[in-house]
């Protein structure tokens, strides 16, 4: 039998790190060596315009072509976590995917596509 | 049978292609052009993709022939696939056949990327003998297997589970492929065991800021070499086949992609060649299509 002090200060605790968990950064997984890496294409008119046709072909069918995502399970990308978060966030971000929540992985992108995804997004916020 | 002749099935695939290609640009489909090897890609989700893999072959002592397996690709979670291939093959100077059917799921254990990704792979198939699509090499397959007339070789009804361990990596803009194969007939054989392994990389990692079709970057070339791996009988590698064959895809306008492989039998008991053509067109998010705009997700 649990003694109600540890049965409370057990449900204390767990609320509190699900409460940390719900208020920290989408961000905050990303190795600080993947936040730290800026991306190469930053703000070149050539790597946007081939950005917006990769949006295109690759993440318009779920995010919209305005990018302001479906207003459910499809985010916006002109929101302000993505204007919180760095090029390399971003960069590992769409490597990664997050498949539980429907992103697939774009790591089969090669890397410099992937790059000019990013100087799109960040020319539109 | 579903073709009275080979000009009718040839006929019925023109006609398939002219489908295809008359579309509206709606999809743009982006796989690794492998016939045999499968990677860690799955379908994005609510995607369709519709593709024909077709294999072109004459072995010693039979007739030529050439086998399409078409595949309807969904994308049912971002980390699982589910596909129905519909398998039929015409062979010269005998008759051509519809040999079967078969269903899969490919499934992402782990929800992120890592240095290697596993998938499984799931498979049942109901296939007649004279099926000659050839996307796996498992046990002691042969070519002498592809060589009996038709007639004879319907007779002969399979239903088998086949399951694949993909292990697969993306290292830099490479993609490196490792499959791990096993098969059973339901009914009264050893398990049998194959491999595939493969790597491919675009000839150009940066896009341009332009459409284009004949650019570097729509063309990804690659590798792959697959075969048996005799069964649970006879684990060896004797009487077995064994190919080496080199990849190409080919990013089309208007969301197609082509993909050619021509394979070289490295063994006696492999075919000499086989040649394959894929065909592919990506449907989007056609969930959306019996959803309400309001509700959404598959």
């Amino acid at each position: 039998m649990i003694r109600p002090s540890i049965a409370i200060f057990l449900i204390a605790l767990a609320s509190a790190v699900a409460l940390g968990a719900a208020s920290s950064s989408h961000w905050q997984r990303v190795p600080a060596k993947d936040h730290a890496r800026p991306n190469p294409l930053a703000g070149q008119p050539q790597a946007i315009d081939a950005g917006v046709l990769l949006y295109r072909d690759h993440c318009r069918q779920c995010h919209q072509s305005n990018a302001q995502g479906d207003g459910h399970k499809r985010p916006s990308l002109r929101s302000e976590e993505i204007r919180a978060a760095s090029d390399g966030d971003l960069e590992w971000f769409l490597r990664q995917g997050d498949l539980g929540h429907g992103m697939p992985s774009w790591s089969s992108l090669p890397q410099a596509q992937r790059w000019q995804l990013i100087a799109y997004l960040r020319s539109i916020q | 049978m579903l073709f009275k002749s080979p000009i009718d099935f040839w006929r019925g695939a023109s006609l398939a292609l002219c489908l295809v290609i008359f579309l509206p640009p709606i999809g743009m489909a982006q796989d690794k052009p492998y016939f045999v090897t499968y990677s860690h890609d799955l379908e994005e989700p609510g995607n369709l993709e519709i593709e024909t893999k077709s294999a072109v072959a004459q072995p010693n002592g039979g007739n030529p022939f050439g086998a399409t397996a078409m595949e309807l690709e969904y994308g049912t979670r971002a980390w699982w696939t589910t596909e129905l291939y519909l398998d039929s093959q015409a062979t010269g100077s005998d008759s051509a056949v519809f040999t079967g059917w078969r269903l899969e799921n490919r499934i992402r254990p782990l929800m992120r990327n890592h240095a290697v990704n596993p998938v499984f792979y799931v498979e049942y198939e109901n296939i007649s003998g004279a099926d000659k699509t050839i996307l796996e090499f498992v046990g002691h397959d042969g070519q002498s297997d592809l060589a009996a007339p038709n007639a004879t070789l319907r007779r002969d009804h399979q239903h088998e589970a086949e399951m694949k361990l993909i292990l697969s990596s993306d290292v830099k803009d490479w993609n490196i492929s490792e499959n791990f194969i096993s098969e059973k007939n339901l009914g009264h054989a050893p398990w049998e065991f194959g491999y595939a392994v493969g790597a491919t990389r675009p000839l150009r990692g940066a896009a341009r800021g332009r459409e284009c079709t004949f650019c570097a970057e729509k063309f990804i070339a690659g590798v792959e070499a697959y075969g048996g791996l005799g069964d649970a009988f006879a684990l060896t590698m004797r009487d077995t086949s064994h190919y080496i064959a080199p990849l190409i895809g080919w990013q089309l306008p208007k969301g197609l992609r082509f993909s050619f492989s021509p394979g070289f039998g490295l063994t006696s008991t492999s075919l000499n060649n086989v040649y394959r053509v894929g065909l592919a067109f990506e449907f989007e998010q056609i969930g959306k299509w019996f959803h309400s705009s309001n509700g959404g997700n598959l």
